[in-house]
Formats: structure tokens, sequence, C-alpha cells
């Protein structure tokens, strides 16, 4: 026999606007989006930033606190997969914790790049808690400077 | 420990102007909190700061976490899901906290506080002089 539950029925409450706060996060200001919460939101983390040099691609992501070595990034024509696990606290009985904001857990990002890359010449670098990869341009993938003839 | 905010001191008698600077925007990085049979130990975020960026100290009893964080991604951004400029929080330190043992590692972007808890004091017996 049930009987109704105040607090489950808060509990289901907070998760539900956790998950709408969540959601609503990406359309913050990106200066205050500085989280890295694997485990909390899948699929959407870590947060990345795109930049172009003409020759190469380059993606930055936020990802604090993992073991460079378990990065498992793989390249498939435009489309790049960050995946990996960021390690919790290890066994610290739930009592002894103060607080617990740092996320944990397994994470995996599919990225679709704006123009080809290739996929042999990709480097990573893993500096301060964000991993750099630089995506050479494929060359067909090259800007092209066009000249204009005049006649 | 309880998050606590200290204002920055400023000099009274200086004529006030206004900044010609823009304010710097900091964020409270996220931190992990446990205690072990030694002490308190504190993780915190801290991606895109360099080791000479950092700077953590005690001062009166407050923990102050301070970095400048950069990015390093070069070229043009295409694609910004987030931006880093600096992180900032302070603690109140507990009484039982030793402060000049304090032991701090910045690893993979990620600092680590050991605060270790001071010896207790040995209960001592206090000799009355009778006159």
């Amino acid at each position: 026999m049930m009987n109704w539950d105040p607090f489950r029925e808060l509990e289901a409450l907070r998760q539900e606007i956790d998950r709408a706060f969540e959601q609503a996060g990406l359309g913050v200001l990106p200066r205050w989006r500085t989280a890295f919460l694997p485990g909390r939101a899948a699929r959407r983390y870590p947060l990345v930033n795109l930049h172009d040099d003409g020759t190469n691609l380059y993606v930055e992501a936020l990802t604090p606190g993992v073991d460079p070595g378990k990065f498992d990034v793989t390249v498939h024509g435009t489309t790049l997969t960050i995946a990996g696990e960021k390690p919790d606290l290890g066994n610290v009985p739930p009592e002894r914790i103060h607080r617990s904001e740092r996320a944990a857990g397994r994470f995996v990002r599919t990225i679709d790049l704006p123009a080809e890359v290739d996929a042999d010449k990709v480097t990573a670098q893993y500096k301060n808690g964000l991993l750099l990869l630089t995506l050479p341009r494929a060359e067909a993938a090259r800007p092209r400077r066009i000249a204009i003839e005049t006649s | 420990m309880a998050e606590r905010t200290v204002p920055v001191p400023t000099t009274t008698d200086e004529p006030s102007r206004e900044p010609t600077r823009a304010e710097e925007s900091y964020v409270a990085p996220p931190v992990d909190i446990y205690e072990t049979e030694h002490g308190l130990v504190v993780h915190a975020d801290l991606p895109g700061v360099d080791p000479s960026a950092i700077d953590v100290r005690v001062d009166r009893g407050i923990l102050t976490i301070q970095g400048k964080a950069s990015h390093i991604a070069p070229g043009e951004p295409i694609y910004r899901e987030y931006e880093l400029s600096g992180f900032f929080r302070q603690f109140q330190l507990p009484e039982e906290i030793d402060a000049n043992r304090i032991s701090a590692e910045l690893k993979n972007g990620v600092l680590t506080l050991q605060l270790p808890r001071a010896e207790k004091a040995q209960p001592r017996r206090i000799e009355v002089r009778t006159s």
C-alpha cells in the first residue's frame, strides 16, 4: 500500500527543477558557464570552444581533473568525439563529505566540425585541465584565394 | 568550512576616482571538501590556471583561493561555449586547522589543498604558588 510521501514528491520536484536549470545553463552568457559536470548531463560535457586559423581547426575542451591518458578522442570524417572519465573522490564515506560541488563520471561529446580534417595529423595537448586538439584541415578543405581576372 | 567573502580594504585618504580599468570578472570555482583523520582536504576545479597564476593565501583565518585563467587555443574563434577569466573563493578556516602546515598541489587543472588539524593542546596542570 503506497502512502503519499511528501518528501519523495519534493525530491522529485527538486530533480525536475535541477533538470530544467541544466537545460537553461546553455542559454546563459558564456562567462558564467565554466562548469564541467560529467555524470550530471549526458553528452553535453565537456564544453568546447572552436577556433580556426585557415590551416587548422582548434578545439579547446574544458576538462579539469581528468587523467590525460584516459581520454578517448576519435575523428571520423567531420565528426569529433571526445570521451573519458573524471574520477570521483574514491572511498570517502558520505558523512565525511562537507561539500560536493564538482561532479564526476563518464562523459561523451560528439561535435560536428565545419570542415574535413586530416585524421592522421590530429594532435592533442592537455594543459592546466584544458584539452587542446589541433586538427589540420584536409587539403581539399583549405580555404583558397580565387584570383579575379580582369579583361 | 563556512564560505566567507572579505571585502578588499581600500585606503580612505585617496580621492575617489572612477577606475579606468573595467572590473575583472570572477567566478567561484566548484569545490569538494571532505575530512580525513588528518584534517580537511579541498579539491577545487581551476581549469586554465597556470601554476604561475595561482594565489592561495591564509590571512587571519580566511583562506583565499585566486587564479587567473587563460585560454590556450590559437586562431579565430568560430564557436565558443565557455569563457575563462578568473577564479576567486574564500573560506573561513575552522579553529582546529593549523594554518602553517597547509599544503597545496595543482595538477590537471585541479587544486588540492591539505588542511591538517593542529595537534591538540596537551592539558597542563598549573602549579599554584602559595606564599
